[in-house]
């Protein structure tokens, strides 16, 4: 039992049927996770990585217009073909989920503790009194100040860290297996973003539940999580480590994404590195390798076939042709991110 | 450095902004407490030079940007443009004063009129300041478009055909139509992804040599303002805490706050084992400052005589300004 990974994603692809044809946001991702891993997916807009976290919780259901292919093994279960009264009980409950705005994801009208005494009532048997100081108790375990007293206060009272918290309250009440953080501290300030990833960290050890990190900052990702996965175009491109990836990224893009951003330390009068072009839309995705439009590398091979996932090292794999005699010439490329 | 005054094209001095805050009944019965956006700022923008100006939200840094602009007046204190007074100017000063000092918003997306075509909206004004004829006008548009890294064709379309990070291009055209002095660019970059910020970052520097602007930028971003600025002010709950020589702040901060907040900017290049000073705590509302040192709340090393006593902006090092009780 322990050796089975808490969640399996296997080959999962999410199509929106529209009026300009069948849109592949998510194109084949594959990977797994254990239990205790705070596991970054990391991408630019568009690239698919929030469409693919909310295809996991099957979120984006109320559409006709969506299809699923693969499988989310959780639980020696298909979450893609389970029915959703079984699917209700497991949202909420064993997967959570805290999304980039608090307060579009709170309601407006009812208290915090309500709010949070509602997801207990759902899933386990307990009174409203014994929900109510349930919530007291996660709401101080999140770090909110004097939290019998927050417990009653409506969301518009709160500032928005305290709202986050309060989210991310909710989300553990019924102590998830897996939580699933869409982008949770992009809407803060820096200095109230390292306490919540602080405290993501420190319920993470203390409960042990996987973390599934949805992010655009390579910063935050560096920060938190133990394993990295790069996606570009609805699929992943390179995933290793934190540290391997940041010190010998292998995918021209992600060495791309590492130079581009300004640095804290070192020379600041050269010219950052610039990704030519922009993400292609996907109604017109192009073939062979999804970045070849814009890859400084790119030729024949790239332009007409798509690349497979490569086992660089142990845990290290990226999806591109060249990889191997990219890293050779251009060894001291790879390193610039990390050594100049 | 020493002859920086000389060299002084704009200057803000003890600047102070106050929003009120009605009732429920709205203006009837009188404010009933003001928010302090901006409380005794002071700053000089030096010819050619990139200000960067960082803050957390609420730290009044866009709206320091919007009185310097004119957009908003100022409650008290004074925006001097090459030594007049900007509320002291006349209209055909002012009407100078607007063509000299442009202004990048964050938004690519709001900040467009999606009815007009590009050409239609960068030529605008250029004939309310009756620069040159049609032709003449025309061709100023196609150039400026060169000179942002687009086709001159693209004045013949509409915002909505254009990318995130091409409207970005648009936001700069605008404001680098009319040969202005100054730009304030407030969050230029935030929308974007990080591919498409550094095109847009590395634009902005080599104009800003090439037609020696001056450039105030506004950003809650450390890294990026390290990048692009020459100097940088720190803003917190509306006032200045640290000004310094861009190398100087990141070789040496001096101010609590100033550590904090560069402690707290995650990145990757740094090593883990680097101490965090986490802040406890949020920033405090602008309706009520704490006494004293507006820092004081957060502050890790805050005595009694923080709680009680407005620390003054001292220059600890030449051309390194701090306002706290502590450094020397």
């Amino acid at each position: 039992m322990n050796k089975e990974p808490l969640l399996e994603v296997k080959n999962l692809k999410t199509h929106f049927h529209t009026e300009r044809g069948k849109l592949t946001a998510v194109n084949g991702v594959s990977f797994s996770m254990n239990t205790g891993d705070i596991i970054g997916i990391v991408g630019e807009s568009g690239s698919g990585k929030s469409v693919m976290s909310q295809s996991i919780m099957r979120l984006l259901d109320h559409t006709d217009a969506i299809e699923y292919e693969g499988e989310v093994i959780f639980e020696n279960q298909n979450l893609l073909s389970l029915p959703h009264s079984k699917l209700r009980a497991i949202r909420g409950d064993q997967i959570s989920m805290i999304f980039q705005d608090p307060l579009t994801s709170l309601s407006p009208v009812y208290t915090i503790g309500n709010q949070i005494g509602e997801a207990i009532r759902l899933h386990q048997k307990k009174s409203k009194k014994e929900a109510h100081q349930q919530a007291i108790e996660i709401l101080r375990m999140t770090g909110i100040p004097s939290p019998e007293i927050r417990v009653n206060e409506y969301p518009h009272q709160l500032s928005g860290g305290m709202q986050q918290r309060a989210m991310i309250a909710m989300a553990l009440s019924c102590e998830p297996k897996l939580l699933i953080a869409d982008e949770p501290t992009t809407a803060l300030d820096v200095t109230i973003q390292a306490q919540i990833l602080e405290l993501i960290a420190d319920l993470n050890r203390k409960m042990g539940m996987g973390v599934l990190f949805i992010t655009h900052d390579l910063g935050v990702v560096s920060e938190i999580c133990t394993g990295v996965k790069v996606m570009y175009l609805g699929q992943i491109v390179e995933e290793a480590p934190t540290e391997q990836l940041f010190q010998t990224p292998l995918h021209p893009y992600t060495q791309g994404l590492i130079q581009s951003i300004p640095k804290l330390e070192g020379d600041r009068d050269d010219e950052l590195y610039v990704i030519e072009g922009t993400v292609p839309s996907l109604t017109d995705i192009p073939q062979g390798c999804g970045f070849s439009t814009r890859c400084p590398y790119a030729d024949e091979l790239c332009r007409t076939s798509e690349p497979p996932m490569q086992t660089a090292q142990t845990d290290h794999r990226v999806k591109c042709w060249h990889y191997e005699a990219l890293n050779k010439q251009e060894g001291r490329e790879t390193t610039v991110g990390t050594s100049s | 450095m020493e002859q920086a005054a000389d060299r002084s094209i704009l200057k803000v001095s003890s600047l102070h902004k106050q929003f009120p805050v009605y009732g429920s009944f709205g203006k009837i019965g009188g404010a009933k407490a003001y928010v302090n956006a901006v409380t005794d700022v002071s700053l000089q923008l030096n010819e050619g030079e990139t200000y960067g100006l960082v803050g957390e939200s609420g730290s009044g840094k866009s709206t320091t940007g919007r009185t310097i602009l004119g957009l908003t007046p100022a409650s008290q204190g004074q925006v001097l443009y090459r030594d007049r007074e900007l509320a002291a100017m006349t209209r055909e000063e002012m009407r100078n004063f607007r063509k000299d000092v442009q202004l990048v918003f964050q938004d690519p997306f709001s900040s467009l009129n999606p009815r007009k075509r590009i050409g239609r909206m960068l030529e605008e004004p250029l004939i309310i300041h009756k620069m040159g004829d049609k032709a003449e006008r025309q061709e100023t548009v196609f150039r400026i478009l060169q000179t942002v890294g687009l086709q001159p064709e693209h004045a013949f379309r509409f915002p909505h055909e254009f990318s995130g990070g091409q409207r970005q291009r648009l936001g700069l055209a605008r404001a680098l139509i009319m040969n202005p002095k100054i730009i304030v660019c407030d969050e230029p970059v935030s929308a974007l992804d990080v591919s498409i910020q550094s095109q847009i970052l590395n634009m902005l520097k080599r104009l800003q040599r090439g037609m020696k602007l001056t450039l105030l930028f506004i950003t809650h971003d450390i890294s990026v303002v390290r990048y692009i600025s020459d100097r940088i002010g720190i803003m917190y709950l509306g006032k200045i805490m640290e000004e310094a020589l861009t190398d100087d702040l990141f070789h040496e901060p001096l101010h609590p706050y100033t550590k904090a907040l560069f402690s707290a900017v995650p990145d990757f290049n740094r090593s883990r084992l680097k101490e965090r000073i986490m802040l406890r705590g949020e920033i405090p509302s602008p309706i009520s400052p704490p006494s004293g040192c507006v820092f004081h709340t957060r502050c890790p090393y805050a005595t009694d005589v923080c709680r009680t006593d407005i620390p003054a902006v001292r220059e600890v090092r030449p051309g390194h300004k701090v306002a706290c009780h502590f450094v020397d």
